[in-house]
């Protein structure tokens, strides 16, 4: 049977391509939650949508998810519109929201059976797809009691459960581990991770730099409405300014010659801190460079305590491009006071 | 979507709501202690203004309150899609693919179901104080039939305030407000042809009072108060049948409720498919 070229084409395209997002605005009365964001999820990899409260990652994620229309600009989930086909859309996707959409009256065994129900998965199926989850998500000593009498952490991972019911080819997770002592939160990383590793399609919108840096394959940061920087967690810490060489030597009174030589390694002004006796230099080579000062610095037989390249955190990336920092917010909230509490704890 | 999605769903989402009245006993305790405190209360106290007949008022207010508490528990409507937004389940039910009708049938149907069990409950109460079904159990059915129709039709109103005003305390309150006097003004506990003239137009028009109207004559309990020596039973009917609504109570309270399922099922569904938590 012969098929056109473009049907191939257009299949491929639509395959490998499991979000695509392109120029989506949404302006409520006064305020641009989305301004123009265009972000892709190649099938199988994980984006995560990094900013802070208030950038637009939930507005962005409900209209992804069908649940807002976007005011202009045009986005597909799996090559079906989130607008036009928003049926097609809804049985390819398993979402998990900020706060947990779970029924506290219900068990969790009732609130997953309702799901695989409301998916039209056999009554049967439903049941036994439920079991499943929650034993895979630790919480089949909990099954058969009211959500309502769940910790946070254990709400977080039936919503998430919730999600996944349908086994959905792509999954939205809007900041999954917010107000999430740290304990939970390493338990949630964990569950997530092997998601991953079972090929599913995953945006994930988060705060924390360090969950973007962990689970996420690509990064788009948003601030204020707008995509303003994107690229793998290596790519952004480029961008900051790139990898810096840091030699500590055992001897003070080296701490000069060591930096005379570094200089002419790196690739910019160096910086002495004479309390650490380190001398940190800019360099473009990586490796080569960190091998290039350790050998100068052998031949002038200056004993080397430390060495390292050390690459900017995604921290200093956000603050670089955001002139602020990630967890600021602009407006106050309790879940992320409740949140930096537990963190400090 | 089909409309086998549709009944499917509904069922899923009406068994979800009443497993938290199973969850909450308190709930249903609240609503059907409720009644049977209003029709003792009401019936011995109003009651006592006819010396001569306590027992004929008793029988008459029957379906007064019967009115007003069907009509108050299909305000749960309201409050529990107000929850359901509040709550985000609303939005988990939105990126579901089910069929977008489904979430307020099953709301709708549950509370329906619901108000039977108060129904119930109220007239066992009713039948140990005194009041008769005297037409006969098929008129009954069309006097009980009548008014869940109305409850339902009044549910769907509830369930697009709640929509819209998301605050499951205000939707209470604000309920509260309307529907008391809307309640009160109507031949529901007092006859209203003696009212003074204004509010006499207002409950002779008011299907709260149609509704209790045609209740009465299919429970065969039309009055209140004993007729004046020589009065004929067809001038007595004239008397309170002042309207036209009145003296077509049944065709009257169907065209309401056409009327309300007319506007506000397309409404509430529309809502619906626009609704978002905050």
């Amino acid at each position: 049977m012969e098929v056109p070229l473009s049907v191939v084409l257009a299949k491929i395209v639509c395959v490998s391509e499991a979000v695509r997002a392109e120029g989506l605005v949404k302006h409520y009365k006064e305020v641009k939650a989305i301004d123009g964001v265009s972000l892709s999820v190649p099938e199988g990899t994980v984006l995560g949508v990094l900013g802070p409260n208030g950038a637009g990652k939930t507005t962005t994620v409900r209209v992804l998810t069908t649940l807002i229309a976007p005011d202009a600009g045009r986005a597909t989930v799996a090559g079906h519109d989130v607008v036009k086909e928003p049926d097609a859309v809804r049985s390819l996707i398993g979402v998990s929201g900020q706060y947990a959409a779970v029924d506290e009256y219900l068990t969790g065994y009732e609130n997953l059976e309702m799901i695989g129900r409301l998916y039209h998965l056999k009554a049967a199926q439903a049941k036994a797809r439920a079991r499943e989850l929650l034993a895979e998500f630790r919480l089949d000593d909990a099954a058969d009691r009211p959500a309502k009498t769940y910790s946070g952490g254990m709400r977080r991972r039936l919503d998430l459960a919730g999600a996944l019911v349908a086994r959905p080819p792509v999954i939205f997770l809007d900041e999954p581990t917010t107000g999430l002592d740290p304990r939970s939160r390493g338990d949630m990383w964990e569950v997530i991770a092997g998601l991953v590793r079972e090929g599913t399609s995953l945006l994930l919108t988060t705060q924390y730099l360090e969950e973007a840096d962990r689970l996420a394959d690509n990064i788009v940061v948003v601030d204020r409405g707008l995509v303003i920087a994107e690229g793998t967690a290596d790519q952004l810490k480029d961008q900051v300014g790139g990898a810096r060489l840091a030699v500590t030597v055992a001897d003070t009174a080296r701490l000069g010659e060591a930096r005379g030589l570094l200089e002419s390694i790196g690739s910019g002004a160096s910086e002495v801190d004479e309390h650490t006796r380190t001398v940190t230099v800019p360099v473009s080579g990586g490796t080569e460079s960190l091998l290039a000062a350790v050998r100068r610095l052998d031949e002038h037989q200056i004993t080397v305590q430390d060495i390292g390249i050390r690459r900017p955190t995604l921290d200093d990336a956000f603050l670089s491009l955001t002139g602020h920092k990630a967890e600021e917010t602009t407006e106050d909230d309790p879940a992320q006071d409740r949140e930096r509490e537990a963190q400090n704890a | 979507m089909t409309t086998a999605a549709l009944v499917t769903d509904a069922a899923t989402v009406a068994r979800r709501n009443l497993i938290k009245i199973k969850r909450v006993p308190d709930l249903l305790v609240f609503t059907t202690l409720q009644p049977i405190m209003f029709v003792l209360l009401f019936g011995y106290v109003f009651g006592s203004l006819a010396p001569q007949d306590p027992q004929g008022y008793r029988e008459f207010m029957m379906a007064g309150i019967f009115a007003q508490t069907i009509i108050f528990g299909a305000t749960i409507t309201g409050s529990g899609m107000a929850e359901d937004m509040q709550k985000g389940v609303i939005d988990r039910f939105r990126t579901l693919p089910m069929h977008p009708g489904s979430v307020l049938a099953g709301r709708t149907v549950s509370d329906l179901m619901n108000n039977v069990i108060v129904l119930v409950v109220m007239s066992l109460t009713g039948l140990v104080i005194g009041w008769r079904i005297r037409e006969g159990v098929l008129h009954a059915a069309v006097a009980f039939g009548l008014m869940l129709l109305f409850a339902y039709a009044f549910s769907w109103v509830m369930a697009f305030v709640g929509l819209k005003v998301r605050a499951p305390e205000i939707v209470n309150n604000a309920a509260f407000i309307v529907i008391f006097p809307l309640t009160f003004v109507a031949n529901t506990f007092v006859p209203a042809e003696n009212m003074p003239a204004v509010l006499k137009t207002i409950a002779g028009w008011n299907p709260v009072s149609t509704i209790t109207h045609a209740a009465r004559e299919n429970f065969g309990n039309l009055f209140a108060l004993p007729g004046r020596p020589g009065q004929s039973q067809a001038a007595r009917l004239s008397e309170i049948e002042y309207t036209w609504a009145l003296r077509h109570a049944e065709i009257y309270t169907l065209g309401w409720i056409v009327l309300l399922l007319a506007i506000f099922v397309p409404l509430s569904t529309a809502a619906y498919k626009k609704a978002v938590a905050r």
